[in-house]
């Protein structure tokens, strides 16, 4: 529970860092943080494979590639928060509207999840969950999930082709 | 040991603080990490409840949800650049035209 709570302020803390810092290299910072945070959750929850995953993925390569960009623009300062409107343009009369019966929903949702939300009781066992390790989650993904697994292969080739095509120079 | 409530409703702060960073912020790199951290938050309430329910489909889905977060940034932040060069702004509201 203690450690529950560390890593709760910290991912939002720096969930929050991420949307309200003035420079895109300090948000992408942020993200790493947060990014670090979750890692840690994942270890509770004993998902290990998991861990380990997303602190290669997400905090190796995505927060690197994020970095790159942002220096590549250049960093500069942006203050985007303060105005939130461009001065001059008038919201719609609806847009309060909607927000309210948006956020009436969001909270009712949450609250009733909150108040009679007794999560059913365990489905699987303890054997076939075993501790999140490697071998069990490779189990799954290499049986059961097998195809999906398979088009995550074909996803990144058009991931890589389509990053190819966007970023070369026109002729 | 944590309810896994607990993990849910962190999960869903996480979500609506990405929410309103896409809402709020105009930088699109920043609109594009806001994303990131609303697909973290998904993964995490997989990876409780595949927790809660001793079942490892959940850890399989935020394996495959990581794959296309991957795919999805080395696409989008090439579209990001591309998009930089030819208006040379982060802006999203300069960008606003689907032909420009």
């Amino acid at each position: 529970m203690f450690l529950f709570i560390i890593f709760g302020a910290i991912s939002i803390a720096a969930a929050l860092g991420v949307i309200l810092s003035r420079k895109p290299v300090y948000s992408a910072l942020f993200l790493l943080l947060n990014f670090a945070a979750l890692a840690a959750f994942y270890i509770m929850l004993q998902a290990q494979f998991l861990a380990a995953v997303q602190v290669i993925v997400y905090a190796g390569a995505i927060v690197v590639l994020f970095l790159f960009v942002v220096m590549l623009v250049g960093g500069g300062e942006i203050r985007d928060v303060t105005g939130l409107r461009p001065a001059g343009a008038r919201e719609p009369s609806w847009t309060r509207i909607a927000a309210l019966v948006l956020a009436v929903i969001l909270v009712a949702g949450l609250g009733y999840g909150i108040i009679t939300g007794a999560l059913s009781a365990a489905q699987g066992s303890v054997e076939t969950f075993g501790q999140g390790s490697v071998q069990a989650i490779g189990q799954a993904l290499y049986t059961t999930y097998l195809f999906p697994f398979e088009l995550t292969s074909v996803l990144l080739l058009v991931g890589i082709i389509g990053a190819v095509v966007l970023a070369r120079k026109e002729q | 040991m944590v309810p896994t409530s607990f993990y849910l409703i962190l999960s869903a702060l996480l979500f609506v603080i990405g929410v309103a960073g896409v809402a709020l912020r105009r930088n699109v790199l920043i609109i594009f990490m806001s994303v990131e951290m609303m697909l973290n938050s998904v993964n995490l309430t997989f990876a409780a409840l595949a927790n809660h329910f001793m079942k490892l489909d959940g850890q399989v889905f935020v394996l495959i949800a990581m794959t296309v977060a991957a795919a999805e940034v080395a696409v989008g932040l090439a579209i990001v650049m591309e998009v930089i060069r030819h208006r040379d702004t982060t802006n999203i509201d300069d960008v606003n035209l689907l032909k420009g």
